[in-house]
C-alpha cells in the first residue's frame, strides 16, 4: 500500500514539477506535510548528498526519499513513478515532435509558467535557509558565525560559479574549524 | 532487443557521469550518443535538450526518452529512461544502507552544519537564475509576486500554482 502511495506521489511530481531537479523541491516539502516520511533537515542532507554523487539531482533525490519512506523498494518505486511520468509526457511529444518545438501554445504557457516556477522554489529555498541557518533543535535563534559563512558562499557562488560540490566540501571543511 | 540493452547500457553511463542538474548530462551524452553511437547529431542533442527543458519532469529523462525513441521507438525510449536512472538507483540505494550508522559520527554531524548552509546558499543562488530567466516584464513580476503571496499565505499545492500560471500565461502573453 505505501508502494503504491509512494508511485502515485512520484508520478504526479513527474507530471507536475517543470523545471528540473530543483523543481521537484517544492512538491518535496509538501511531502514532509503530508507523510512525515523525513525531516526538514533530511530533505537538505538529501540535497546535498544528491548534488555531490553520481546521477541526476531530481532522481537522486527520489531515490533517497523513497528509501526514507520504505527501504529498498521504497526507493526504487519512487524512481519508476519519476520515470512514469516522464514516459507518459515525453512519448507523445516524440510523436509529433516538430509540432511541439514550434508551437506557440507552449511558449505562451511557459511565459506564465517560468515566474511562477521561481515563486515555488523561492519558498523551498527559504524553508533551507530555515533549517540550516535560522533554527537550532526547532527554535529561531541567530547564528552569526553562520549568517557570515552562508553571505561568503553565496557571493563566491555568483562571482565563481564552480560546480556545487566545490562548495559542498568547503562547507564541510569549514565547519570543522568555524563553530557553526 | 540488442538496440534496447545497448540504449540501456548507454544512458547508464550517461547517468553515472552526470553531477547535479540536468546540464551536466551534456559533455558525457555528447560523448557517447553523438561521437562513439552516433545515433543522432550534436544539433538534434541540443533541440532534445531545449525541448526537455520545457516540459514537465526530470530533463536527463526526457532527454534520454526523445533520443531512446528516436533510435528504437517507444520500448527504446523506455529501455532508455530507465537505464538512465539505473545508477542512480543503485548508488543512492548504498549510500542510504551506509549512511544509517555514518550520520551518527559526530565529525559527520558536524560536517553537515556547514554542508547545509552551502545548500541554502547554492538552492537561493538557483532561485535567482530562475527569477532572471522567468521574470522579464511587469506580466511576469505580477505572476511572480502573487505566487508568493499564495504560497505564504495558504496551504496549497504546487500543482495548483503551475497550473494556474499555465492559464494565466496562455491568456496573458502576446
Amino acid at each position: 500500500m505505501l508502494l503504491f502511495v509512494l508511485f502515485y506521489e512520484f508520478l504526479l511530481i513527474g507530471l507536475f514539477s517543470v523545471g528540473g531537479g530543483l523543481a521537484t523541491l517544492p512538491y518535496l516539502y509538501k511531502l514532509i506535510d503530508k507523510y512525515h516520511w523525513f525531516t526538514n533537515t533530511e530533505l537538505v542532507d538529501m540535497i546535498a548528498i544528491s548534488e555531490s554523487t553520481p546521477g541526476p539531482l531530481g532522481v537522486n533525490m527520489a531515490t533517497f526519499a523513497g528509501f526514507n519512506a520504505d527501504g529498498i523498494l521504497g526507493g526504487i518505486v519512487a524512481t519508476l513513478g519519476l520515470v512514469s511520468a516522464a514516459l507518459i509526457v515525453t512519448l507523445p511529444v516524440s510523436l509529433f515532435l516538430d509540432k511541439f518545438k514550434n508551437s506557440i501554445l507552449v511558449k505562451k504557457a511557459f511565459y506564465g509558467i517560468r515566474p511562477a516556477v521561481a515563486a515555488l522554489i523561492l519558498t523551498s529555498a527559504w524553508e533551507i535557509i530555515e533549517t540550516s541557518l535560522l533554527q537550532v533543535g526547532g527554535v529561531y535563534s541567530f547564528n552569526f558565525a553562520a549568517t557570515i559563512v552562508f553571505l561568503l558562499f553565496l557571493l563566491s557562488i555568483r562571482k565563481f560559479n564552480r560546480h556545487p560540490i566545490f562548495y559542498i566540501i568547503a562547507g564541510a571543511i569549514i565547519a570543522m574549524f568555524v563553530p557553526l | 532487443m540488442i538496440k534496447n540493452l545497448d540504449l540501456f547500457i548507454t544512458f547508464s553511463k550517461v547517468g553515472a557521469f552526470t553531477f547535479g542538474g540536468g546540464y551536466s548530462m551534456l559533455p558525457i551524452l555528447k560523448k557517447e550518443v553523438v561521437e562513439n553511437k552516433k545515433w543522432i547529431s550534436e544539433n538534434e542533442m541540443l533541440d532534445y535538450y531545449a525541448l526537455s527543458q520545457c516540459m514537465p519532469g526530470i530533463i536527463s529523462i526526457n532527454t534520454s526518452i526523445f533520443i531512446g525513441f528516436k533510435c528504437n521507438g517507444i520500448l527504446g525510449g523506455i529501455f532508455s529512461a530507465l537505464g538512465a536512472v539505473a545508477p542512480s538507483i543503485l548508488i543512492i540505494l548504498a549510500i542510504c544502507l551506509f549512511m544509517q550508522n555514518f550520520m551518527d559520527y559526530e565529525v559527520v554531524q558536524t560536517a553537515f552544519k556547514g554542508i547545509r548552509i552551502v545548500v541554502s546558499a547554492l538552492i537561493l543562488n538557483a532561485t535567482y537564475s530562475l527569477f532572471k530567466i522567468g521574470v522579464i516584464d511587469m506580466t511576469t513580476l505580477g505572476i511572480f509576486v502573487a505566487s508568493l503571496f499564495i504560497l505564504f499565505l495558504f496551504d496549497i499545492s504546487p500543482i495548483l500554482i503551475v497550473l494556474i500560471a499555465t492559464t494565466i500565461g496562455v491568456v496573458l502573453s502576446r
